[in-house]
């Protein structure tokens, strides 16, 4: 029965500067479901990518036995060969293509160049209802919703013979009824013949299709469980999934708390493209003077669509909900309301959304609050400089003058570049999504000091990070969201990585 | 010997302004070899400047445009429409010129308002709207002018496209001496604000410019204008619409650089999320970009038109094009924020000469369009193969180098969460936004 389909042996994968995977170990038996359960950042997605040919063989360590041959694949067509199918989190389907084009992307069926439509529609016909899905195979694939386009990549996968299907985060973009139906999908493929790897954070759905569970953490193989052993618990995964140690990898603090500077009150938003979706729902939530507060939430929790839909609406349609100043109920439905009301937000993504990666290190640093410097109509530049230069000293900005182009720095200078245009527009609340994403560990450090001081200075702060470590370490207050909604509010003196993963996984009553 | 080599790396490191610099003068030297010595006659250099006057005012609204990540096609049709509408106003109705010409600029403004709004407040990419106000507004010219041109204009009026300062001396000497008056002044405020700026990029020790090529660069520019004063000084002295451009070139330069406004413009430019995410008011900043644009369209339609003295159905046609030209050939980058006032001038001014080279010459002009359209494909293509050398990140730059290290910010979570809604397209619009 238990006849392995794939054998992952020792699989190391270095980026420079960063081991992404160290020796991981991945057993996957013919005809099971396989969970792969990690934090964000753990190393899942790096793996996949390893075994699907995105990263060629050439560029790792380590070997890939798939039904008891080489894997050696060089790129995603060779893995799909031997039927490996990877269905990414983001769809790749064209939106004005009909379903069965969709389909057979790539892999038409014609005859002397020509495409036989008959031919195409029939074949998809077919699919889709292997898949189960009641659509008729013409139908653009903008005009069905996103749970149907998920069963439309599936299709696509069994189209080309698809011995091991690869579903990364799955029912992220989903809703709970368009989950349950992939899901008992993924059992019914099953019972054809497939294999499956789906990658998740969803315990329950990993509870209800998974054969076994293998536990990636820091790009390391933590432990494969399985079903018939009976060691599938949420007490065992969760324990896997943040069992590391904390490391003293940041400043010491000494809060000084004050009176309460912002308040979200019942804040829920919905989904841009899908109104039926709520993204956040009844959020509510606080932050005091000398306070530094977590979100803490796996992906899709809605973090960062609560901080942008507050920051000037910048995500999604914000349905009702309040918020409040020193108890003063505030609009903050354009950025510059926001910015005037002395709250900044620093993105989760510097490179897309926080700096003008050609401009150079001063006029990043301005941008914010450009008009403090202007005299008599015209922008100081030379004060400017000396603003931008203060920021550069204070905050270690490592460039070799202040007109060095952002572009060139380091992740961890340019994340500092975009804390000082906040801290010069001298907001009362900032919020800092992901401070520490992509940054090595010892500016990571330097990014904590900053927060550390930014509190002691009388602002108040609320971090969103995916890191529970970096929560644990830096904050004095948790609060958890799971799939839009606040699961717990946690005072740093109670809150350890395990209880803070139960609320994070928390589903809805 | 060590500044030596200071200075050749600041130079490649500034190839593309050093580049384009050295190619003005390349054509200059060449033109003026292959036509004899006719290309720097006096009477040909103040025809140089009187007739790209057009194409320089409208390179500086474009160049802007082009900044903040659009285009203006429509710009032609435009200036062409307000040659149009000044020549009912003056010759038909009647109005006096220091009446029409406001008038007429209001218009422009209208113009850059009604083109502004679709562009900024519906989201509508600048390329579709202005391609319609090219035909829109070419319409409208034939319409105005019932397909007839009108003329004549009052000297007043023409004396903004061909007219001179007046001579001081009475006519008494071989030169002019108000133009030496001013062009030894502009030089001399010149070399008095670029040791200026030195001196304080000094101070907060920003400076990259080695002194030998900061030297070499003010000493030649300071020679040019003086050369430039002496043959204008020795024909009939200075056109009135070089001192309009001058002081153009001189208000914009300040506003691009040292105004809330410019900034603005370049930040919007250079990373429209960005900017938005700081509270760039993005729509407010581009709806009036356009309606500059309109105002300086309506500018060179009047100066077109005066220097005609007629109003034509044809008038402004292809300006568009020669003036989306100076701004790329003078370094304004494809996808926005990068450009400046003076690299369009030069660009025009590159235009210009092949131009009027190229017709001294007798070419026609299907050789001149064969020219002009490769020059400005190197001119980008150089560029974009700079940018890619220097690992500037062009798509195939990207490409060549995944293939052997994989950027490094790819382990760490891959930013799947990207909830962003800002803008799509022209890039003005949030359609979810709730109102």
């Amino acid at each position: 029965m238990n006849t392995p389909i794939l054998q992952m042996r020792g699989i190391t994968k270095t980026f420079p500067g960063v081991k992404a995977l160290q020796d991981v170990t991945l057993d996957v038996n013919r005809g099971e479901v396989h969970a792969i359960c990690g934090e964000n950042g753990a190393g899942k997605s790096t793996l996949m990518k390893v075994l699907s040919g995105v990263y060629p063989h050439s560029s790792f360590d380590g070997e890939i036995l798939f039904e008891n041959e080489p894997g050696n694949f060089s790129s995603i067509t060779d893995s799909e060969k031997r039927g490996i199918v990877i269905i990414h989190q983001e769809l790749a389907l064209s939106p004005y293509l009909s379903i069965a084009e969709n389909i057979y992307l790539g892999n038409e069926q014609a005859k002397n160049g020509w495409v036989d439509w008959r031919k195409t529609n029939l074949e998809a016909a077919k699919l889709l209802a292997r898949v189960g899905l009641s659509e008729n195979p013409v139908t653009p694939v903008q005009h069905i919703s996103v749970g149907k386009q998920q069963l439309v990549e599936i299709a696509k996968a069994l189209s080309k013979e698809v011995k091991l299907l690869i579903l990364d985060e799955p029912t992220a973009a989903l809703n709970d009824e368009d989950s349950g139906h992939l899901l008992d999908l993924i059992l019914h493929l099953k019972g054809q013949g497939v294999t499956s790897i789906i990658i998740s954070h969803k315990l329950n759905e990993i509870r209800k299709v998974a054969d076994a569970v293998t536990i990636i953490r820091d790009g390391k193989t933590i432990e494969t469980l399985r079903l018939d052993e009976g060691q599938i618990t949420q007490e065992r995964i969760i324990r896997g999934m943040v069992g590391r140690d904390l490391e003293s990898l940041y400043p010491d603090r000494d809060p000084k708390i004050g009176e309460e500077v912002l308040r979200i009150q019942d804040w829920s938003v919905r989904h841009p493209q899908d109104h039926t979706r709520m993204v956040v729902s009844n959020a509510s939530l606080n932050v005091r003077k000398g306070e530094v507060v977590g979100l803490a939430g796996l992906m899709g929790a809605g973090r960062t669509e609560l901080a942008m839909s507050v920051f000037g609406r910048t995500y999604g349609t914000a349905t009702s909900g309040k918020v409040l100043k020193h108890g003063k109920e505030i609009n903050t439905s354009t950025v510059s309301d926001a910015i005037g009301h002395g709250i900044a937000y620093a993105t989760e993504d510097r490179k897309l959304y926080g700096l003008n990666l050609i401009e150079d290190i001063k006029r990043n640093v301005s941008l914010a609050a450009l008009r403090k410097l202007v005299k008599n109509g015209w922008v100081d530049k030379n004060e400017e400089t000396v603003v931008a230069n203060g920021y550069r000293k204070s905050m270690n900005i490592k460039a070799p003058s202040v007109a060095a182009i952002t572009g060139k720095l380091s992740g961890g200078n340019q994340q500092k570049v975009v804390l000082s245009k906040w801290m010069f527009s001298d907001p009362d609340v900032l919020i800092l999504d992901e401070p520490t994403r992509g940054i090595d560990v010892g500016a990571k450090y330097e990014i904590y000091t900053i927060i550390a001081k930014l509190a002691a200075e009388g602002k108040a702060v609320i971090v969103i990070s995916s890191e529970l470590p970096e929560l644990l370490g830096i904050c004095d207050r948790i609060y958890t969201l799971s799939a839009g909604l606040v699961t717990g509010e946690v005072p740093i003196a109670q809150a350890s990585q395990e209880n803070l993963m139960h609320l994070m996984t928390k589903e809805k009553e | 010997m060590s500044a030596l080599r200071e200075s050749l790396g600041f130079l490649t490191s500034r190839l593309r302004q050093v580049g384009i610099f050295v190619a003005l003068i390349l054509i200059v030297l060449l033109f003026q070899g292959l036509t004899g010595g006719i290309l720097l006659e006096p009477q040909n250099v103040t025809n140089l400047v009187v007739q790209n006057s057009y194409i320089l005012i409208l390179a500086i609204g474009m160049v802007m445009v082009i900044i903040a990540g659009h285009i203006d096609l429509s710009v032609g049709s435009v200036a062409g429409f307000i040659g149009a509408v000044a020549g009912v106003m003056i010759v038909h109705w009647g109005w006096p010129w220091w009446a029409a010409i406001p008038a007429c600029l209001l218009v422009g403004a209208l113009v850059g308002a009604w083109q502004g709004y679709w562009i900024a407040y519906v989201g509508i990419p600048a390329f579709i709207v202005t391609l319609a106000g090219m035909l829109i507004f070419r319409g409208l010219t034939l319409i105005t002018l019932k397909n007839q041109q009108i003329t004549p204009f009052p000297a007043e009026l023409r004396a903004l496209g061909g007219g001179f300062l007046p001579d001081i001396s009475g006519g008494t000497s071989a030169l002019e001496w108000l133009t030496v008056i001013l062009g030894v002044g502009a030089t001399v405020a010149l070399l008095i604000q670029a040791l200026k700026e030195r001196r304080i990029r000094k101070k907060f020790d920003l400076e990259s410019e080695p002194l030998m090529w900061f030297v070499i660069k003010t000493a030649f520019t300071a020679f040019l204008m003086l050369i430039i004063t002496f043959l204008l000084a020795s024909y009939r002295g200075t056109p009135i619409v070089l001192i309009v451009l001058a002081g153009l070139v001189i208000v914009y330069t300040a506003l691009m650089n040292n105004s809330v406004f410019g900034r603005h413009t370049y930040a919007i430019g250079g990373n429209l999320h960005a900017a938005e995410l700081s509270g760039v008011k993005t729509k407010a900043v581009t709806f009036r970009l356009f309606v500059n644009m309109g105002v300086l369209a309506a500018l060179a339609g009047l100066v077109f038109t005066a220097r005609l003295n007629s109003a034509q159905p044809a008038g402004g046609t292809g300006f568009e094009l020669d003036s989306i030209a100076a701004a790329f050939i003078g370094g304004a980058a494809v996808t926005g924020g990068i450009g400046t006032v003076a690299g369009a001038m030069i660009g025009g001014l590159i235009m210009g000469v092949l131009n009027n080279g190229m017709s001294i010459l007798g070419l026609g002009t299907d050789y001149q369009q064969l020219i002009k359209g490769l020059v400005l494909l190197l001119a980008v293509g150089f560029d974009i193969f700079n940018k890619n050398r220097s690992g500037g990140g062009s798509s195939l730059g990207k490409r060549f180098k995944l293939k052997t290290t994989p950027p490094a910010t790819e382990p760490a979570a891959p930013a799947n969460e990207r909830p962003l809604t800002v803008a799509a397209g022209s890039g003005q619009g949030r359609p979810e936004r709730n109102s």
